[in-house]
């Protein structure tokens, strides 16, 4: 992997061509630069209220000291060790803010109801689905992402153990996983593969990647 | 999504009179507290739920859970579903109800879900979800869209014409089983709910689900003092092993001396309009010697007013079973 990646991309596993395409000169078009410019577009044509506010954020042409939209709250978010002090609409679900507003987009939206575990990540150390509050509920806390365990240089154990063990298919649910993997580790949960299963089931894997999902979970327990 | 005004008060007296200027604190409540928001944000993405006003309640501290004066446990309605299951003196005293809080949701859900909003969860029926269906719980004096339609997972006990929705709560149906109080603070002092008094079942207005008014909030749950010698026990049946609600559940509270049930409580999850206490099971218990005989007749006096619809027939025999086996298993080597 190129040496002069952006680490919030990094730990993203199972998109390592993409990641790879990303560290590539600006000027050319990547997966991700062209769906960010495909969803600002989205955004201006449809003008969902929501991800309005998300969009003017984000626009370029926009200046910081720009007046914050009508209807927003100003919030403080403390993500991976770093305070942001951002205005959001206030519907702005913790998981969209990481995403769209704060850049973090290794947490991935799947169903948005709570149901599937893509979206999870650290808030105060326990796991969390992001989809189900509002950033502005977080002002106090402490929230973990993906890009926050590991880097490609120095991945976190658990993402170390999910490359070795092929954890994953697509690569959608993996950081999901992983981060709901690492709060595993300090919970109450026993040590066989049917105590994992039980642990992990808040996270869906539609590929069906589960075998190797829990053999790379003890491989990182026993070495913990 | 409907934009909403955001407060997050840090007494309880402020959030007391935010929610006070409610006009309902039922379905479509204009102002509502927010706490884990495991069922309310998810409504409000469905447009199920569209408060104008959310008092966010997480700067109170209401999340201890401690032993009480006079025996029993106190557990603040902020105490996240995963510190009650995994408390020592829970797990130790009242395993019914770390069982019942295991067996639902997600480890991620239940580090987010609180006492308090697990007691004021609300129906999975995907009729109240859909809002593009009729729903009286949702639309009063729309129809029930479920009676005549998709019910396997509905109730089968405290139904009315006009609404079959099931209390889909694990968590609810233990602390039934424990006798819980529910401690409301008001616009007007507080008060103290037994569990039993908490819930209201759907008759003629299926919208209205708790006695709560606008300004109250739950502030603790307080578990009795258990006797020596009391055990208890969640079985809950499934589609599935884990992440789904139940089709039938059972939670048992039972001292058994002797051979002989001395004292018994027996409520139901996955089959009631709300968390079933089956009083007409205990009656068949109390008293008895312990065999599979009697805990089948308890099981029969159980299901004795169920009224299936068209899909969720099977549910009548399933909860009867679910009860022997609850019954069977919480007196094992008693």
């Amino acid at each position: 992997m190129a040496k002069d990646q952006k680490p919030t991309f990094a730990p993203e596993f199972g998109e390592l061509e993409r990641s790879e395409s990303e560290a590539a000169p600006a000027t050319k078009v990547t997966r991700r630069s062209f769906l960010g410019h495909l969803g600002a577009a989205g955004i201006a044509v449809t003008a969902s209220p929501v991800l309005a506010s998300a969009a003017v954020q984000n626009a370029p042409a926009q200046t910081p000291a720009a007046a914050a939209p009508a209807g927003s709250v100003p919030v403080t978010l403390k993500v991976n060790g770093e305070q942001h002090t951002l205005n959001l609409d206030p519907r702005t679900t913790l998981l969209d803010c990481l995403r769209e507003n704060l850049n973090f987009p290794g947490t991935k939206k799947g169903c948005d109801h709570g149901q599937c575990g893509a979206c999870t990540v650290h808030v105060n150390g326990k796991r969390v689905n992001s989809c189900l509050s509002f950033a502005v509920m977080h002002s106090a806390d402490e929230i973990v992402t993906i890009e926050g365990l590991g880097t490609p240089d120095h991945m976190h154990p658990m993402q170390v153990s999910f490359v070795e063990h092929d954890a994953y298919q697509c690569g959608y649910c993996t950081s999901g996983q992983i981060m709901s993997a690492v709060a595993l580790q300090a919970e109450p949960v026993g040590p066989t593969d049917d105590d994992v299963k039980q642990g992990m089931y808040g996270n869906i894997c539609r590929c069906g990647a589960y075998p190797n999902i829990v053999a790379a979970v003890q491989a990182a327990r026993r070495n913990a | 999504m409907q934009t909403f005004e955001y407060s997050r008060p840090t007494t309880l007296d402020q959030a007391i009179q935010a929610g006070a200027r409610s006009k309902t604190a039922q379905q479509y409540a204009d102002v509502r507290f927010v706490a884990g928001g495991t069922t309310l944000v998810d409504l409000m993405k469905l447009d199920v739920e569209r408060p104008n006003q959310l008092v966010d309640i997480n700067g109170l501290a209401l999340d201890q859970i401690q032993s009480a004066p006079r025996g029993g446990v106190v557990i603040g309605a902020l105490a996240r579903n995963a510190a009650v299951a995994h408390h020592p003196t829970i797990q130790r005293d009242y395993p019914v109800l770390s069982e019942a809080l295991l067996s639902g949701a997600s480890p991620q859900l239940r580090n987010m879900a609180t006492t308090a909003g697990n007691l004021l969860q609300r129906t999975r029926c995907v009729y109240f979800r859909d809002t593009a269906h009729a729903c009286n719980k949702r639309e009063p004096g729309t129809g029930c869209s479920a009676i005549g339609g998709h019910n396997r997972t509905l109730a089968i006990l405290g139904t009315s014409k006009d609404c079959i929705a099931t209390n889909p709560s694990d968590q609810n149906v233990a602390l039934t089983a424990l006798e819980a109080t529910i401690q409301v603070r008001g616009a007007k002092g507080e008060r103290s709910i037994p569990i039993g008094e908490f819930y209201l079942k759907p008759g003629t207005t299926p919208n209205r689900e708790t006695v709560l008014e606008p300004g109250d909030l739950i502030v603790s749950v307080t578990l009795p003092a258990v006797e020596p010698g009391t055990r208890s026990h969640y079985l809950k049946l499934r589609d599935r092993a884990a992440y789904e609600f139940a089709l039938s559940s059972a939670a048992v509270v039972i001292n058994v001396s002797g051979g002989r049930i001395e004292r018994v409580r027996v409520a139901l999850g996955g089959v009631g309009t709300v968390p079933w206490r089956s009083h007409e099971a205990e009656e068949v218990l109390r008293g008895q010697r312990m065999s599979a005989a009697i805990f089948r007749k308890a099981a029969e006096a159980a299901m004795k007013d169920a009224r299936p619809a068209s899909e969720n027939g099977f549910k009548v025999e399933l909860a009867k079973r679910c009860i022997v086996r609850a019954l069977t298993v919480s007196t094992q080597s008693a």
